[in-house]
């Protein structure tokens, strides 16, 4: 088997290790939590990151009217059959198809990603600024709107007394060197055509 | 300015180190000695008996900083110790609920002969009790009546395993107890010194057997270790056989004995069916982690030895003047008798003593138990060291430090040669001393915590009665050196210490909700409810911050008996919370995270009466808050309760 085809597997199949590892963690410090409380975020779920976190997390977010991390969301049911699709695929594709179908899986599959962390930034908004009404503490902006809590999508940030942390875990990590490997694959069926050619 | 001063005195500390040994007293740093800065931790737990408070304070040393007083034998307001539902078993004795004792001496339990760091054993003096501390939670979780003992006080120490826990009795009394006149103690009397088996899984302790000596006072114990594991060995005052005026009539003997005890060879004899049951009504309290709840139980049998049954397993070793002390150097070589009416410390050589033993090198026997001649076991004595020898522990040098109650001071000795090396005083009447691990193959002779009795004029007043305290000295050098002086809770008896790192990574944090199998736990706000059972009403009530769940209740009457049920939602570290109710005959509840506990108000006045939370929990703290209406007898209002602010 030619060097890109086994690329393009091996890449694909890096994905399956979101079924694993988180993809994402949102992590909360605070001089009184020398522990931090953090939520590891999978594709098909939301986990405490110590024991408890995450109702922990709640219990502080209520003073402010946020709402409570739900139990699931709908992404839930769409990524890991989206995630296993483009495995298989990807797999098939480096199997039996052109070097140039590795390019258009890539490109799907980074559109996809996009996709993805849009609708994270919509669900962020929304459960950052959606606010109780009866909220037991309201805090507003210099400009006198009411003040958000949306954590960062990607980064750090002070909010009120705690200081946010947003950054990918190790599934998005594979998901990156796997996307990254099928686009080398793509690079080096490219070449190996043009020696062919010669 | 601040930041540049701090850093100059920082700087100077650092400097002074070298310089201070050579400089000595004068050019000394003993306050950066026991600086724990803040956020720091202390390297040692000391866990401090209250003597008459019935309780065990947990210190930090070197800083001498008090971190959490744990209820033992007394009733605790503050924890609801005693005064919850949960937690009243636990005092239940023979003789009905008592709330108080008299706590005297920690053990830390021992895993070959170290400190392992699981358990804390005391004794109960007054209402003879052995207890059991956890130290993953701090908490009290067994307590043993001891059957046929009185000033339960050669107590608690610990086997090199943990096999054993021992409970020696002080006084003589009638065994089994009946009407008899007090002139008749001498023969009649016996001393009982009962071995509680211990089980290696969760410490829990059932007495194995219980031996019926001659009615001496068996004052002070220790267990043999290393060659002399399966030994223990302990002292005995009124050898005479007093029972009045025994200051005097106790005293007449030049010499008392130690009793030396193969505990082995009785438990194997026992084993194999020695021994015999005899009628007994003492109670077995245990607390379950999981229920949350203590249940106390009435045993009904004992099994007692007479030594007489076991030869070769009982013998008394001579010991000049009512030994107090009975301590054993970390080799188990040396058994050192503190001739307590004496200026010398005697010590006994276990090699010498199974060698006499072989040659039957006795000088008398006492109720057909032998006595082994007084040369042919003596190993030595600190001569003169002082005035009134109490107690002895070890560092892990071959080094001895005594006690001395009279002249207050501590005396630093050599084993083997005998010869005092350092004394320095104590502030004042010291009692028991402290090295952590003393009393173990692995002693940490770092620091030395004295225990005293007396201070007089060493605090600010406090009226007639001042605080009793501890002082810390550093042994880590040739001479000792003073570091701390600091105040105690109760009198300071004697103390268990343990390094920190044996026992913080095992502190539990919470309790899981999910292993939460209170009968009367509600583990989800949405099944909180109020339920009626004739008169009694049971709140089932859960808190979280900052609410409590029902918080309105209507529907009770005069003459009602309502049970708060309170279990604690939270699952985070440091959030308990507390509950009151105005007018409710018994302590606060004290809940820590996913616990229940029980409290009984039994309202006599119709109105609307409020509730709240006790313990500072939250910034909402003051809103956590509920009401109960109380209506009169005969009125037809049926219970309801309000959730979730409806």
């Amino acid at each position: 088997m030619t060097k890109h085809r086994i690329l393009m597997i091996f890449g694909s199949l890096l994905l399956l290790l979101l079924f694993i590892f988180p993809l994402w963690n949102i992590t909360l410090e605070a001089p009184q939590y020398p522990t931090p409380l953090g939520m590891d975020i999978y594709i098909g779920k939301f986990e405490d990151m110590h024991p408890h976190d995450i109702k922990n997390i709640n219990l502080m977010n209520h003073y402010v009217g946020m709402k409570y991390i739900p139990e699931t969301i709908p992404e839930f049911k769409i990524f890991p059959p989206v995630i296993i699709v483009m495995g298989i695929l990807g797999v098939l594709i480096g199997f039996k198809a052109n070097y140039k179908w590795y390019l258009r899986w890539f490109v799907l599959m980074t559109l996809l990603g996009i996709a993805g962390m849009y609708d994270f930034y919509l669900w962020e908004h929304n459960y950052g600024h959606n606010l109780d009404p009866k909220a037991i503490m309201k805090f507003t902006n210099p400009d006198g709107s009411i003040m958000g809590f949306q954590p960062p999508l990607f980064g750090s940030k002070d909010i009120l007394n705690f200081r946010a942390h947003s950054y990918p875990r190790l599934g998005a990590f594979g998901m990156f060197v796997g996307m990254f490997l099928t686009f080398i694959a793509y690079l080096v069926g490219k070449k190996n055509q043009k020696v062919n050619y010669k | 300015m601040l930041v540049a001063t701090s850093l100059f005195f920082i700087g100077c500390g650092n400097n002074g180190g070298k310089e201070q040994k050579k400089g000595g007293v004068l050019g000394s740093n003993v306050a950066e000695k026991v600086y724990v800065a803040p956020g720091e931790h202390d390297e040692f737990y000391a866990f401090v008996s209250g003597g008459f408070s019935g309780q065990l304070a947990v210190y930090g040393l070197p800083s001498g900083r008090l971190f959490k007083v744990i209820p033992v034998f007394s009733v605790d307001a503050e924890k609801a110790w005693g005064f919850n539902e949960e937690t009243k078993p636990m005092l239940n004795t023979s003789h009905g609920f008592i709330p108080w004792d008299d706590a005297h001496h920690p053990d830390i339990s021992q895993t070959a002969g170290e400190l392992d760091g699981r358990y804390v054993y005391i004794n109960g003096n007054n209402t003879p009790r052995i207890a059991k501390i956890d130290l993953t939670t701090f908490e009290t979780t067994e307590i043993i009546e001891i059957p046929n003992s009185a000033g339960n006080h050669s107590s608690s120490y610990v086997t090199e395993n943990t096999e054993y826990v021992v409970a020696g009795t002080r006084f003589g009394v009638p065994v089994p107890q009946r009407d008899i006149s007090i002139k008749e103690y001498k023969g009649n009397f016996k001393g009982a010194l009962s071995f509680l088996k211990v089980d290696p899984e969760d410490g829990g302790m059932e007495i194995d057997f219980q031996i019926l000596m001659p009615g001496f006072d068996y004052d002070k114990a220790h267990p043999g270790r290393g060659n002399s594991h399966g030994w223990f060995f302990f002292t005995t005052y009124n050898s005479e056989e007093a029972n009045t005026l025994l200051e005097v009539n106790a005293s007449q003997n030049d010499k008392d004995f130690i009793a030396a005890v193969n505990w082995q060879m009785i438990a194997e004899y026992v084993k194999n069916g020695g021994g015999k049951k005899m009628p007994a009504n003492y109670a077995h309290n245990v607390y379950d982690e999981h229920t949350h709840q203590a249940t106390s139980t009435m045993k009904k049998e004992v099994l007692v030895v007479n030594p007489a049954e076991v030869p070769g397993a009982i013998y008394f070793l001579p010991t000049p003047k009512s030994p107090h002390g009975c301590d054993v150097d970390p080799s188990g070589e040396y058994i050192v008798g503190s001739g307590k009416l004496s200026a010398d410390v005697t010590v006994h050589s276990f090699s010498k003593m199974v060698k006499a033993i072989e040659e039957k090198k006795f000088s008398g026997e006492a109720y057909g138990i032998p006595i082994i001649d007084f040369e042919a076991v003596n190993a030595g004595s600190v001569k003169q060291a002082g005035l009134g020898p109490l107690h002895t522990e070890f560092d892990n040098e071959g080094n001895a430090y005594t006690t001395f109650f009279i002249s207050s001071e501590v005396v630093k000795w050599k084993l083997g040669t005998w010869e005092v090396v350092d004394r320095k005083p104590t502030y004042y009447s010291v009692g028991h001393l402290m090295i952590p691990g003393g009393n173990s193959r692995k002693p940490f002779g770092k620091y030395l915590l004295a225990m005293n009795k007396i201070t007089k004029d060493r605090y600010l007043p406090t009226g007639p009665e001042v605080t009793q305290s501890a002082q810390l000295y550093d042994i880590s050098g040739e001479k000792m050196e003073l570091l701390l002086d600091f105040p105690t809770v109760g009198e300071p008896h004697y103390a268990a210490g343990c390094p920190a790192d044996l026992i913080k990574p095992r502190s539990r944090k919470i309790f899981k909700l999910e292993e939460n199998k209170h009968p009367y736990a509600v583990t989800n706000e949405m099944d909180a409810r109020v339920e009626r059972k004739g008169n009694e009403v049971h709140v089932y009530m859960t808190m979280i911050r900052s609410h409590f769940a029902p918080d309105n209740i209507e529907g009770v009457k005069e003459g009602d008996k309502v049970y708060f049920h309170v279990t604690n939602l939270e699952q985070d570290y440091d959030v308990p919370h507390g509950i009151s109710m105005i007018g409710a005959n018994t302590s606060e509840l004290l809940i820590m995270p996913g616990q229940t506990e029980t409290f009984v108000w039994e309202p006599k006045q119709v109105g609307v009466w409020p509730f709240y939370c006790t313990d500072f929990c939250s910034a909402l703290h003051q809103e956590m808050q509920g009401y109960v209406r109380v209506s009169p007898k005969d009125s037809p209002i049926k219970l309801s309760w309000s959730l979730d602010g409806e």
